[in-house]
């Protein structure tokens, strides 16, 4: 069963409290993912100014920073993940930028990414995409973009991904109120994402059909199962242990049926 | 024609190759394929350092550093022309 508090049956809460996270009524959480060296902390510092404080993912020796600003007089407090290229859990950042979006669950994700180097930064956007749908892909350092006579087409890129997309330069303060005005309307609601899906080879999605009604059941829509199933079929143990801290679930069941797919 | 594949680390400074394969696993290999090193992608030799090793490669925009023991581990077919 999903972690449940009966005195205040806000799970969510609780959830966030697990990352040192407080959620205070009706504030939104924002979680700022990307590459190393996009320009994240300077995003960050630009939303949050002063209003931010840093300290430690529990357990883990990773710093974490986190900060609030108001839009539209909602109170939105934005977390800063590790830099990474990858959410596949290779290393204590990667583990716990994953983990914050899978579990933490934020009401929006912002992405940044490089505008000079797009390609590689494509990675992480489409693994988040995979997680949650409540995303928002920043292009920062547009300013480098344009001296290196780089010219990014957010339109196309957006239609693309399914998801919004914005042009930033946080260095010159271009484009942050753009920024923050769509991360807004996408954690309410107001703006609905279609990301786009990723198709794997027949092999792969045969073996996903199989084991996603199995994982619905014991996920209860807390995880998206597809991405579930892929990380099983990839044998990512650190996944099973994940969902068994923050979701409460054991899935020794569901083990057992991986282990006799991995074996073919 | 299909060009000789080789260990990456043997290709001089200056050349060209496509990936083919990453031979080492685990963390390594995850690093890499997160980093674009992924079949059929081209690689620039940029240049190696004094003492040989490490040697910068120019791919999908980014230019990063790989010592020779790396390098070993990932084959290419040399561009030619």
């Amino acid at each position: 069963m999903a972690h449940y508090c009966h005195s205040c049956g806000n799970s969510k809460t609780h959830a966030l409290e697990k990352f040192n996270v407080k959620k205070e009524g009706d504030n939104l959480v924002i979680a700022l993912a990307g590459n190393p060296n996009t320009g994240k902390s300077t995003i960050f510092n630009a939303l949050t100014g002063l209003n931010q404080h840093t300290g430690n993912w529990p357990g883990k020796t990773v710093l974490q920073a986190q900060g609030s600003f108001i839009i539209n007089g909602q109170k939105c407090t934005i977390v800063d993940l590790p830099g990474t290229y990858s959410l596949l859990a290779n290393s204590a950042d990667e583990v716990v930028a994953r983990n914050f979006i899978c579990f933490g669950k934020p009401d929006t994700t912002i992405v940044v990414t490089d505008a000079t180097c797009l390609e590689r930064n494509l990675n992480l956007i489409l693994q988040v995409m995979e997680i949650t749908d409540k995303v928002v892909v920043c292009v920062n350092l547009i300013d480098e973009a344009k001296r290196k006579e780089i010219e990014v087409d957010i339109k196309a890129l957006s239609e693309e991904l399914g998801v919004p997309v914005i042009a930033t330069s946080a260095r010159k303060k271009i484009g942050l109120n753009e920024l923050i005005n769509t991360v807004h309307q996408v954690a309410s609601g107001k703006i609905l994402t279609n990301p786009k899906i990723i198709v794997y080879d027949q092999e792969i999605e045969g073996a996903i059909k199989e084991l996603e009604p199995q994982l619905e059941n014991l996920l209860k829509g807390e995880l998206n199962s597809k991405w579930v199933a892929l990380r099983l079929i990839e044998g990512d143990v650190l996944l099973l242990e994940a969902i068994k801290d923050y979701l409460g679930e054991t899935l020794s069941s569901t083990e057992c049926e991986v282990d006799m797919s991995c074996a073919r | 024609m299909k060009s000789e594949q080789e260990p990456l680390s043997t290709l001089a400074v200056g050349a060209v190759g496509r990936i083919e394969s990453i031979k080492v696993n685990g963390f390594t290999r995850r690093r890499l394929l997160d980093l674009g090193f992924v079949p059929g992608t081209k690689i620039e030799v940029l240049r190696r350092s004094p003492a040989g090793d490490p040697t910068a490669y120019y791919i999908r925009g980014a230019t990063i550093a790989l010592r020779k023991d790396v390098a070993n581990e990932i084959i290419i077919y040399k561009v030619h022309g």
